[in-house]
């Protein structure tokens, strides 16, 4: 949904910037990157933990789930960015609940109509997009006080930082809790036949939090700014 | 009387909000680094969730579900209107935060002191929004029921954010390698508890 918008927006965007900021402006181009590495929503901005680690066991529905929280920041974003003039302090609260809810019933119906069986797989957690903080957190802190086209890249940056965590942690969950990966079998059967045997550990929850942890340390010993004081 | 105990204990340990479902992570970790806080924002957790559990529930059967509303008339016996739950479940939660806000400022203005931030930061956190699915999908039989899984995972929550508090009030003693400091090894620890309270699935209840 995110991406049809896209090419329609471009011309009438690129007329009412006056400042004439080439659209993928080396500004522009950080808001995609900056959230992959320095500024990743889950291991720094820790915001949208719950869902990254409860769907976390198998590639597919982390896949689904990174694509519909991308579609819902982006409308989100867009949304909010627009009314941003408009919302009273006081409110703002509950119209970005009520934005973010929406969008989130149009994911969860498409998922219903199309995808039937990672539906079923993620029961609750569509829903917990709603209260996924990454989505307030950004409105919050970057549509409520930027224009449009910004807010966009920045919906689709964060949003892509956070699939990044999710689908690495789920790549390893699964090829090491059950040999496969996106439901296809990769570790071949003699393996299993020399007495290799799948972690049954990993498919179980804590693990998820365990290797999140892991993820964290790998990338601040690579990247030493990011180092807390305690 | 039974079966409300069994619920309550099962809500609480087995199908903790935090170490099962990771329900709530990001107040929990964002709001655990000394224990004092910890227990205003987890009071406030369980308050909030024994109200809107059923509150929703209460919702859900007499207008959610496919045929809650033939009580209108048989007319309306067919409508459906689950698609809405989501919107009407948090839109509820954050007036009830707003509700409870009020009440608790005009009648106990000590516990507004301790629980006052805490209050609106509710609204976002997924372990009230998560009570509330969990309750819908659940089906229970009666209001009581509802009300009383909303209290157990309040206490669930509350007792896993203290505990998580208090062991990262002595940590700032150890010397923990740079790049683990603060959230990997909080993420790590509450792994390690998480499989600790693995071990209450062995109950049969």
């Amino acid at each position: 949904m995110a991406k049809e918008n896209q090419p329609t927006q471009k011309p009438t965007l690129f007329f009412v910037n006056k400042e004439k900021e080439p659209l993928f402006s080396k500004k522009n181009r950080a808001l995609l990157s900056d959230p992959m590495d320095d500024n990743n929503p889950i291991t720094v901005q820790v915001l949208g933990i719950c869902s990254a680690l409860a769907i976390t066991v198998q590639l597919k529905p982390a896949i689904v789930m990174s694509i519909s929280v991308m579609a819902v920041m982006a409308a989100s974003n867009v949304i909010i960015s627009l009314l941003r003039n408009l919302i009273p302090n006081r409110i703002r609260i509950i119209v970005q609940l009520v934005v973010v809810a929406a969008m989130v019933v149009l994911v969860d119906q498409v998922l219903k109509a199309f995808a039937y069986d990672v539906y079923k797989e993620l029961s609750i957690f569509i829903g917990l997009i709603i209260t996924n903080c990454i989505v307030m957190g950004r409105l919050e802190a970057f549509a409520l006080g930027n224009g449009v086209w910004k807010s966009f890249l920045d919906g689709i940056g964060n949003a892509a930082g956070y699939g990044f965590i999710l689908i690495a942690v789920a790549f390893f969950r699964e090829l090491l809790g059950s040999g496969k990966l996106m439901g296809i079998q990769v570790i071949p059967d003699v393996a299993y036949a020399m007495g290799y045997e799948n972690n049954g550990l990993m498919l179980l929850s804590p693990m998820a939090l365990i290797t999140v942890g892991i993820f964290i340390w790998i990338q601040r010993a690579r990247n030493r700014k990011l180092i807390e004081k305690n | 009387m039974e079966a409300y105990v069994n619920l309550f204990v099962k809500s609480i340990f087995i199908e903790n909000m935090i170490f099962a479902y990771f329900l709530g992570m990001c107040s929990y970790l964002a709001v655990s680094k000394t224990v004092k806080t910890a227990v205003g924002l987890g009071a406030a957790v369980i308050f909030v969730l024994s109200i809107t559990v059923p509150i929703n529930f209460l919702l859900d059967t007499y207008l959610l579900k496919p045929g809650a509303l033939a009580w209108l008339g048989a007319e309306y016996a067919e409508l459906d209107l689950s698609f809405l739950s989501f919107i009407m479940f948090i839109a509820v939660i954050a007036s009830m935060v707003q509700l409870v806000e009020m009440i608790v400022e005009k009648f106990a203005p000590a516990l507004y002191g301790a629980l006052g931030i805490f209050l609106p930061l509710i609204a976002v956190n997924c372990a009230i929004l998560g009570g509330s699915l969990f309750m819908q999908q659940k089906d229970f039989a009666g209001v009581g029921e509802s009300a009383v899984y909303g209290f157990g995972s309040g206490i669930g929550w509350f007792l896993a954010i203290i505990a998580i508090a208090a062991i990262r009030e002595k940590i700032t003693y150890s010397n923990v390698p740079a790049p683990l400091r603060g959230l990997g090894i909080t993420f790590i620890i509450t792994g390690l508890m998480a499989i600790g309270f693995m071990s209450f699935m062995g109950i049969k209840l």
